[in-house]
């Protein structure tokens, strides 16, 4: 089997997704154990837990909602501040949209299911590096990076559910959540606008944090976009004149 | 304790949003055009909702009750250095290593 180009077929290119993508699973598994743990600490009984993995599929939001829901925060503000938190996955979907909008509606969908950020991140690297991959090899490719994802979500998910009262609580596996953020924040640090954006994200949200319900976490996601914008907007103008 | 009404009702109606979230433009916004002042700042979501997600979290941890723990700080700055020069799992690797690493040092001296 050769690795070169995008295959010359979808069986292929699906494999080949596949194979681009375990490298994250050795994030996937922690980040989903991870979050069986906090769900089963927070109170949640396996099936919840293993409910809400499966019908959101989307640590960060999870996370977003059980601490909040945990912190007696009213339903709609945990449901809005969790949505917020996956509002970038509209940017995925748009960003697919040239690679993958000829699918059939019931595929688009299934798709729009998996959709999550590091194999989004591979497959939309690959289509812009190689142009020359065929629809059907693109949809192949896709399918191959989430479908390994995911069972290693739902899996190890079970696993930190099941054995969260093992672990002890001096073990403080808390601080993984922060850390799995900071992770993913680093990469995307890609230009002056997008650290402007992150500082004031970081200000605003230790000024706002006395603010009830994570509002400030809004306040503060809210200012840095805009923050972010503008900073590009201004470069751009500079750059201009 | 979290209420099971409150659970389920959270749990359903996030994941019927975000799953619109998903399908967007994917789903049924793929021919329409979005305006640009929309797509400019969509850019910008991931970078600055994650960093006021993890500010607190490290600055005031639910896990200490809400004390500042300079190990945690250290251990997060870690992470973002490892994240920055080497990779994303560099950044876990360094970031969960230096926090245990320190807090074994904290109960040795």
């Amino acid at each position: 089997m050769t690795q070169s180009a995008a295959g010359g077929q979808p069986g292929r290119a699906f494999w080949r997704g596949y194979r681009d993508c375990a490298p994250f699973i050795l994030i996937v598994v922690p980040f989903s154990m991870l979050f069986g743990v906090v769900a089963r600490d927070a109170g949640l009984d396996v099936l919840q837990t293993m409910s809400m993995a499966v019908l959101v599929i989307a640590g960060a939001s999870q996370f977003t909602a059980v601490a909040l829901l945990q912190d007696q925060a009213p339903v709609f503000a945990a449901l809005a501040a969790a949505l917020v938190v996956n509002l970038r996955m509209a940017m995925y979907s748009a960003a697919l949209v040239p690679h993958l909008g000829h699918a059939p509606l019931g595929m688009r969908a299934l798709m729009a299911y998996l959709m999550v950020d590091q194999a989004f991140a591979v497959a939309a690297r690959t289509y812009e590096d190689e142009p020359g991959m065929s629809r059907a090899e693109k949809v192949a490719y896709y399918m191959g990076c989430m479908m390994l994802i995911c069972p290693f979500w739902y899996g190890f998910t079970l696993v930190g559910a099941l054995a969260g009262n093992l672990v002890p609580a001096s073990l403080e596996l808390d601080f993984a959540a922060p850390v799995c953020f900071i992770a993913l924040s680093a990469p995307l640090l890609r230009s002056a606008a997008h650290v402007a954006a992150a500082c004031v994200s970081v200000a605003a949200a230790i000024l706002f944090h006395g603010l009830p319900w994570s509002l400030g976490l809004f306040a503060a996601a809210l200012a840095a976009m805009v923050a972010g914008v503008q900073t590009e907007l201004w470069l751009k103008r500079r750059a201009a004149a | 304790m979290i209420e099971t009404g409150d659970f389920w009702l959270l749990t359903v109606l996030l994941g019927a949003g975000t799953f619109l979230i998903r399908f967007s433009f994917l789903g049924f916004l793929g021919r329409s055009e979005l305006p640009e002042w929309l797509l400019l700042h969509l850019r910008y979501v991931g970078i600055s909702v994650f960093p006021a997600l993890v500010t607190p979290m490290l600055l005031w941890p639910a896990a200490t009750g809400g004390q500042t723990d300079w190990i945690r700080v250290a251990a997060g700055a870690i992470a973002f250095a490892a994240g920055m020069r080497i990779s994303v799992i560099g950044a876990i690797l360094a970031g969960m290593g230096a926090f245990y690493g320190l807090r074994a040092l904290e109960t040795l001296f």
